[in-house]
């Protein structure tokens, strides 16, 4: 037996109390947990954003479309080094929910604008660039639905509707791609613009956005500037911005999801820190003889003062580990349905970090007044006599 | 006005509370000497301030004025850290109800004294299972509180009190919630400490045939104390 033991029996003297603790503080972490990961599925777009791409979409919004033209004067503006048109092509395989994140593109423009991004054998990306009806997929959309090159897919649209009156583009996949470093999507599939455009029974010749590369990311507020003015007073005005800026604000339309997790987890921290504070005051008064006790029989007050913060702690990481190993096993469950939406749905290291610096500071501050508490018990007043 | 050969020494002791604007003197300059190997009854009303003399003997008090000195070093002026470990070192303390940890078996609640030493933990065993033995309660080793009767319960609390070793042992009506027989067997186990092991008792209690048991009897009244003979 060692001090360890007896913070032990003491976290554990009543067991539906310490259970009912350490489920309280589970659904903190575990809220934390699916939350973060959710986070990291919304952020990866800035984080995955290169420095000298810029994109332009419609001053209303980038739901509204763009003239096919602009492409091509955009590409004269100095400092341009290459401009990728695309459209949202918001595809599904088979069922409406089997949601296949899909865009229309430019093939040789929109590779350019992605070197290290997108990474795919020679021949596959000479097949795709000739091919019409080619189909480039990435390699978590492949791995979602058994897709391999080779494969002749129907691509139904739930926004765009085919000349022959069917939503539907028969699709040959001509390559699989991966990204160099891991971080960034795969989750998407890319079709030839020419292919979907010319086949549209409405909505031809137009663009949702055009990623461009500056000659240099010292250019790209010049070239912004240069883009939006060269549209502006038309009838489809311009917004150039970062590709990171664009893409927070694409994530903007759900709303502030950094604020709204934040006050989640704030609220479900709080409710936790009231809880288990109360307990834990509570807890250290029904010992108050037993403290008295230890003291007599000599152990010091700062020693009795460790032993209530340890417990105290040991219940957080008991609650928190707990609770994070199942967010974990959620967000991995959960990951492979959701790869369609959010490729990044997990936790990441910081998550963790952040979440064992969390525990500690949870056991701390609701263990600090019991353990103090307990250090000041008087034995001669705690036990009346001896 | 220390005796060296005495094992406690209270010189000018006094102890006063205060109530309000209104100050009690439970006793005033007691001279008192405890020797080696002593097995004292106190006794006394209630109220005479029994339990308050076993607090400033135990270091869990600390007295208005006058000095408590224990093997020739004053005790009542060490700070708390300092007294725990005296505590710890010389003093095994026996209560009226037993105080035992209830969510530890026997053997660990005897055992407690020992992680204030630096033993292993087989020796902290071997001197576990030592001291259940002179109790009598071995096989009783793997019970939690609950599971014992009160005169277990003592007997376990005694272990408790003995297992560190400690050179004086201080016990609060040790037999005030035990029946008669049980009783006597608590305060039998007591006298055998006395005698076998030449431990020093010092025993706050009310009833006179658990007195009986001492070899000295000092009766505490007025904040007085009275030697009274042994019979």
């Amino acid at each position: 037996m060692n001090d360890a033991t007896l913070i032990r029996k003491n976290l554990f003297r009543k067991r539906l109390r310490a259970v009912l603790l350490i489920v309280s503080i589970l659904i903190a972490f575990l809220i934390f947990g699916v939350l973060g990961a959710l986070q990291n599925a919304f952020s990866m777009g800035s984080g995955t954003a290169a420095q000298e791409r810029l994109v332009t979409v419609n001053r209303i919004n980038f739901t509204v479309a763009l003239p096919y033209a602009y492409w091509g004067r955009i590409q004269q503006v100095e400092g341009v080094r290459n401009a990728a048109p695309a459209s949202w092509f918001g595809g599904y395989y088979q069922e409406p929910q089997n949601f296949v994140q899909s865009f229309a593109v430019d093939p040789e423009t929109y590779l350019e604008a992605y070197p290290t991004e997108i990474v795919l054998p020679p021949e596959d990306r000479a097949a795709f660039l000739e091919g019409r009806t080619c189909a480039l997929v990435g390699r978590a959309l492949a791995n979602q639905y058994g897709w391999s090159t080779g494969d002749r897919i129907p691509l139904m649209s739930n926004i765009w509707q085919n000349t022959d009156g069917s939503q539907t583009w028969e699709l040959d996949i001509c390559g699989v791609f991966d990204d160099t470093e891991g971080t960034y999507p795969t989750n998407y599939l890319m079709l030839h613009y020419e292919y979907f455009n010319e086949s549209l029974a409405f909505g031809r010749d137009s663009f949702h956005w055009i990623t461009i590369n500056t000659a240099d990311p010292a250019l790209n507020d010049q070239v912004s500037q240069e883009i939006d003015a060269l549209f502006a007073n038309s009838s489809a005005e311009t917004s150039t911005t970062t590709e990171a800026a664009f893409n927070e604000a694409f994530m903007e339309q759900f709303g502030n999801i950094g604020l709204i997790l934040t006050w989640v987890i704030g609220a479900a921290f709080a409710t936790i820190l009231m809880i288990v504070g109360t307990t834990m005051v509570m807890a250290v008064n029904e010992r108050t003889r037993e403290i008295a006790v230890l003291k007599t029989l000599g152990f010091t007050a700062p020693r009795i003062f460790r032993m209530v913060l340890w417990e105290s702690l040991l219940l957080s990481f008991l609650g928190g580990l707990i609770g994070l190993g199942l967010a974990t096993l959620a967000a991995t469950a959960a990951s492979s349905a959701l790869a369609g939406f959010l490729p990044a749905f997990g936790l990441s290291a910081t998550n963790i970090v952040t979440a064992l610096v969390l525990m500690a500071a949870l056991g701390l501050v609701t263990g600090l007044l019991p353990a103090y508490k307990a250090m000041q018990v008087r034995i001669s007043e705690a036990l009346g006599k001896i | 006005m220390t005796d060296a050969s005495g094992l406690y020494q209270l010189n000018n002791l006094s102890k006063r509370y205060t109530r309000g604007k209104e100050t009690v003197a439970i006793f005033d300059q007691l001279d008192m000497t405890i020797s080696q190997g002593d097995f004292i009854a106190i006794m006394g009303p209630s109220g005479s301030g029994k339990t308050t003399l076993l607090n400033l003997l135990g270091g869990i008090d600390k007295p208005s004025s006058g000095e408590v000195v224990f093997e020739g070093q004053r005790i009542d002026n060490l700070g708390q850290g300092k007294l725990a470990k005296w505590r710890a070192k010389n003093a095994g303390f026996i209560f009226q109800f037993y105080n035992l940890m209830p969510t530890l078996t026997a053997a660990q609640n005897v055992e407690l004294p020992l992680l204030l030493t630096s033993l292993s933990g087989k020796a902290r065993k071997e001197r576990v299972k030592t001291a259940l033995d002179i109790v009598g309660m071995v096989d009783r080793a793997g019970h939690r509180p609950g599971q014992l009767s009160g005169g277990q319960q003592q007997r376990v609390a005694i272990a408790r009190a003995i297992v560190a070793d400690p050179k004086v042992l201080l016990a609060d009506e040790p037999t005030g919630d035990l029946d008669r027989t049980t009783a006597d067997e608590i305060l039998q186990t007591l006298q055998l400490l006395n005698k076998e092991l030449g431990k020093t008792i010092i025993m706050v209690t009310h009833d006179p045939e658990a007195a009986s048991y001492a070899a000295r009897e000092l009766h505490l009244n007025k904040g007085r104390f009275e030697e009274r003979g042994k019979a």
